[in-house]
């Protein structure tokens, strides 16, 4: 036996909810001893002993004595909780002891989809969790990054990992920042084998990166029989990376959109980032410019004042303006601004509904060149219209049967 | 103890602490008759000429009105967490070795956890009234000699005006008084804004004293308590906390999911034709309620209308609509925020109102069934619409009914709750302590979507092709248990020991508590 007798994760005190702190100490002899102060404990006090001598059995601990302080954390947090203390004791046990997949997760994206809002939910919070899709974001990012301390990088593996197959998410697009590499590489066996749409590689700056990545990917998705796409979205977040955005978009076939990060871009620049934002014009431009030449969407920053709606709602319209067709999210309530300020014009709306209609009109007549007025309309034209009678559709100014 | 089955087959005591019960029979279903209670004839030869009532102390007071051990002693809470007069009251009915005193406050707060000592020693029996916080987990636990009740605002109007609780001597907490006794709330430095919980107390009690920490000449204007029912009238240094009795503005949610859920009523009343010229509402003065307020301004403003009167609860967002045209009256039950104490200071136009207009069970009508729609909270809901707001699923009495059983009469009544809190689901099948029976709730509003009642057709007629998040109560119950782990267990209780109860707004009893094992 190793010299490390006693292992915990989680979160303990007052302010914690939704989740709990777990703390295993192996014993000699004495079987199985566990304490448990619940909040929910004359509703869910019996589950919870129970989840505590099933993953006892499953890890094969014989001897120990568990401490369950918890504030109401769901089954999925419990677990992961137990697992993260457990494999502090055992690190080298592979075995997993995962939640059953939610039946409505088996839902695939596909590399072209909506793109316009994401939301971050920091890796190491189950409580934002299960209410997250509610506020229709297009997708949810489960961060093992930033928003997790060092400390914590193992324990949130397990968190999201166990999220990724038991919380619904309602159909938003399901994503996961990694860290950055080489860290990041190890965190895809965690979720590659889970339904994850599309992997966030932080801070990258070179093609090799994406390389990487998607190899690592290729490696777990064989070895569980992973048939699903997985797609990558490079954050550029560096002067260098900027430099490379354009390589870096076309690394891979599977990149589906570059995004860039302006708090660590100018950091690395060494100037404050300001709401106009003239200092990093010229890296978003190049960013969408590398984007939009490998063929793939550019997604803008965050905006990080969450009370600021206003502020937000010009800083979509400028992304817009520039090129972007994504924003990230750092809170729910940004998630209708960010969309509506995506949204098409009526002017815009009525432009495209002639170009679409003129388009199938010719098709039904056989003809192959189509002209509105005195312009030609080619299939981007028509692709660019079809784009934006969706998302007006999505925001609920254009009814769906709006041609019949 | 010997238990009885009730309309709604739930047990309850044939007696509590003595008097015999009536069970509750069904929502309009029991007509009490006979005469309203009287108070003593009273002589205005026996009080002074120049109207000057003042006495040197609380306890001068309480022994000219003749306290004595058993007797029933009221209060009001307008002054809410910042109450200092009743912990004050109580020391000195400690001080004079009275015992056993029924207190029949309107509400209680946390700050009235330092009552328990009182109640340990017998100076307080048991509590007829509200049991929050730190004074419900002590009466949960069966240390309380007697057995609580709680009664809605308008329930407790119609006890005391059916003769089921006779308030021997009210003290009440007056931030502006004269020495004849005229007493408001919207003046001094401890305003409230309105005293109408005080009212049936002035009316009917036997005697009652006024504690005032800002005595002015003759006369105090406006007298919402009027002199010529008051006995004697004390000056004190303090009534209280003026940060706890108001506070300085009301925070709306920041919550993501709580503004969902405000969205979700807000669009809902709208679409079913709730949100239209003259129409009124109940507003309230929970996070989710003041988001409700900000959603509806947006519809009315984009619709050119305005609402005839809203019920409050009143707060500074209710107050912007008053000022900005959106609302022709505000009728406030009680006045959260010091925006609102100053409305209804200066604005003729913002009302007090009391539990006798708008609750009581033996006026000839109450205000309450004329409002278009009130929108409340619960701890729990059931399947079949059912509602607790007193205690929780871990069987803890924690919280009062309030105006909320009176308020479900509206014409449609939305509960708004989560569907779980933490890991505890909301959607039960059913509820711990039925404090409103579901024939009187119409919608259940939760971030996971909108329940209709089934009995209300025209409802769901109504949103038959709406793209708001219309499901069955049950399907949003069964994705929360899914969530959750599953059924959870029920409270640990001893059926044997039964701690308080519920009353309906007819002095029925709807429900009981029992001991919480520990």
């Amino acid at each position: 036996m190793l010299g490390i007798k006693k292992g915990s994760a989680g979160k303990r005190g007052n302010n914690v909810r939704s989740d709990c702190f777990v703390e295993i100490e192996l014993t000699k002899g004495k079987g199985i001893k566990s304490s448990v102060l619940s909040k929910v404990s004359s509703m869910y006090g019996q589950d919870i002993n129970d989840l505590i001598i099933t993953m006892c059995d499953f890890f094969e601990i014989k001897h120990a004595e568990v401490l369950v302080e918890d504030n109401g954390a769901l089954p999925f947090t419990l677990a992961a909780r137990f697992e993260a203390a457990y494999k502090k004791l055992r690190p080298d046990d592979s075995r997993e002891f995962l939640p059953s997949m939610n039946k409505n997760n088996f839902y695939l994206t596909q590399k072209d989809r909506m793109r316009r809002s994401r939301l971050y939910l920091p890796g190491n919070e189950p409580k934002f969790y299960p209410n997250a899709g509610l506020h229709k974001p297009d997708g949810i990012i489960l961060d093992l990054e930033d928003s997790v301390a060092p400390s914590e990088k193992d324990s949130a593996r397990y968190l999201v990992r166990n999220a990724l197959c038991a919380v619904d998410f309602y159909s938003a697009e399901r994503m996961v920042r990694i860290n950055q590499l080489p860290l990041g590489l190890n965190d895809l066996k965690y979720v590659v084998p889970h339904n994850v749409h599309v992997i966030l590689i932080p801070k990258c700056e070179s093609a090799i990166t994406v390389k990487d990545v998607e190899e690592e990917i290729n490696m777990i998705k064989a070895m569980n029989n992973v048939s699903a796409e997985i797609y990558l979205m490079p954050i550029i977040e560096s002067a260098l990376g900027v430099v490379k955005s354009y390589e870096i978009a076309t690394a891979s076939d599977k990149v589906c959109a570059l995004a860039i990060g302006l708090e660590d871009y100018t950091a690395d620049l060494g100037v404050e980032r300001t709401n106009e934002g003239k200092e990093s014009l010229y890296a978003r431009s190049t960013v969408v410019n590398s984007a939009k030449a490998a063929g793939v969407k550019a997604i803008d920053t965050v905006f990080s004042d969450v009370d600021d709606v206003e502020g937000l709602r010009i800083s979509v319209i400028e992304a817009k303006a520039l090129g972007f067709e994504g924003k990230g999210c750092i809170h729910p309530r940004q998630i209708k601004v960010v969309h509506q300020a995506f949204a098409p014009s009526e002017k815009e709306i009525e432009k495209v509904k002639k170009i679409v209609l003129a388009f199938n009109e010719a098709e039904k007549n056989g003809i192959g060149v189509v002209s509105l007025g005195s312009k030609m309309i080619d299939a981007p034209v028509v692709k660019r219209a079809r784009h934006i009678i969706e998302l007006a559709i999505l925001n609920n100014l254009l009814d769906k049967n709006w041609n019949n | 103890m010997k238990m009885i089955k009730n309309a709604l087959n739930r047990f309850i005591p044939e007696r509590i602490n003595g008097q015999k019960q009536i069970p509750f029979k069904g929502v309009d279903k029991f007509k009490s008759s006979g005469k309203i209670t009287n108070p003593q004839i009273r002589t205005c030869a026996e009080y002074p000429a120049d109207g000057n009532k003042i006495v040197k102390n609380l306890k001068d007071a309480l022994k000219k009105a003749g306290l004595k051990d058993g007797m029933t002693i009221s209060t009001h809470h307008h002054l809410r967490n910042g109450d200092q007069l009743t912990n004050i009251l109580f020391d000195t009915i400690h001080s004079m070795g009275v015992k056993n005193i029924r207190w029949f406050p309107s509400a209680s707060f946390p700050c009235h956890s330092y009552l328990i000592r009182y109640l340990r020693d017998g100076t307080i029996h048991h509590i007829e009234g509200s049991m929050n916080g730190p004074l419900g987990k002590f009466t949960s636990e069966g240390k309380m000699k007697g057995v609580g009740v709680l009664r809605s605002h308008g329930g407790r109007y119609q006890s005391i005006q059916d003769g089921e609780v006779q308030i021997d001597i009210a003290v009440i907490a007056a931030p502006t008084a004269d020495p004849f006794g005229n007493a408001n709330g919207v003046n001094g430095k401890s305003a409230c804004g309105g005293l109408g919980f005080a009212l049936a107390d002035s009316e009917y009690a036997d005697k009652v004293i006024v504690v005032t920490d800002n005595l002015v000449p003759f006369p105090c204007v406006p007298w919402q308590i009027q002199g010529n029912n008051v006995d004697y009238v004390v000056q004190a240094d303090s009534l209280g906390d003026p940060s706890k009795i108001v506070s300085g503005t009301t925070e709306m949610t920041k919550s993501p999911d709580r503004l969902l859920i405000a969205e979700y009523i807000a669009k809902f009343m709208d679409e079913v034709g709730i949100v239209r010229e003259g129409f009124s509402y109940q507003a309230g003065a929970g996070g989710t309620n003041l988001a409700v307020i900000l959603y509806l301004k947006e519809i009315m403003k984009a619709k050119g209308i305005k609402a005839r009167f809203i019920r409050g609860g009143s707060t500074k967002y209710l107050v912007e609509l008053l000022q900005e045209g959106l609302t022709d009256y505000i009728l406030d039950g009680q006045t959260f925020d010091l925006d609102a104490v100053r409305s209804m200071h200066d604005n003729i136009n913002h009302v007090m109102t009391t539990p006798f207009t708008s609750y009581n069970y033996h006026g000839k009508g109450n205000f309450a069934s004329m409002v278009d729609a009130a929108i409340l909270g619960a701890t729990e809901v059931d399947i079949n619409f059912n509602a607790n707001v007193v205690s929780h699923s871990d069987g803890y009495l924690l919280h009062g009914i309030g105006g909320w059983q009176n308020c479900l009469y509206s014409k449609c009544t939305i509960i708004a709750v989560p569907s779980f809190r933490d890991r505890i689901p909301v959607i039960l099948d059913e509820v711990t302590t039925l404090c409103g029976p579901g024939e009187l709730i119409d919608v259940i509003v939760t971030e996971r979507g909108i329940a209709i009642n089934p009995k209300r057709k025209d409802l769901l007629n109504t949103v038959k092709n709406s793209s708001l998040p219309i499901r069955s109560i049950k399907e949003i119950q069964k994705e929360v248990y899914e969530i959750c782990g599953g059924v959870p267990a029920k409270p640990n209780v001893n059926k044997k020991k039964v701690v308080a109860v519920v009353k309906w707004v007819d002095g029925t009893v709807m429900d009981s508590i029992y001991q919480v094992v520990t």
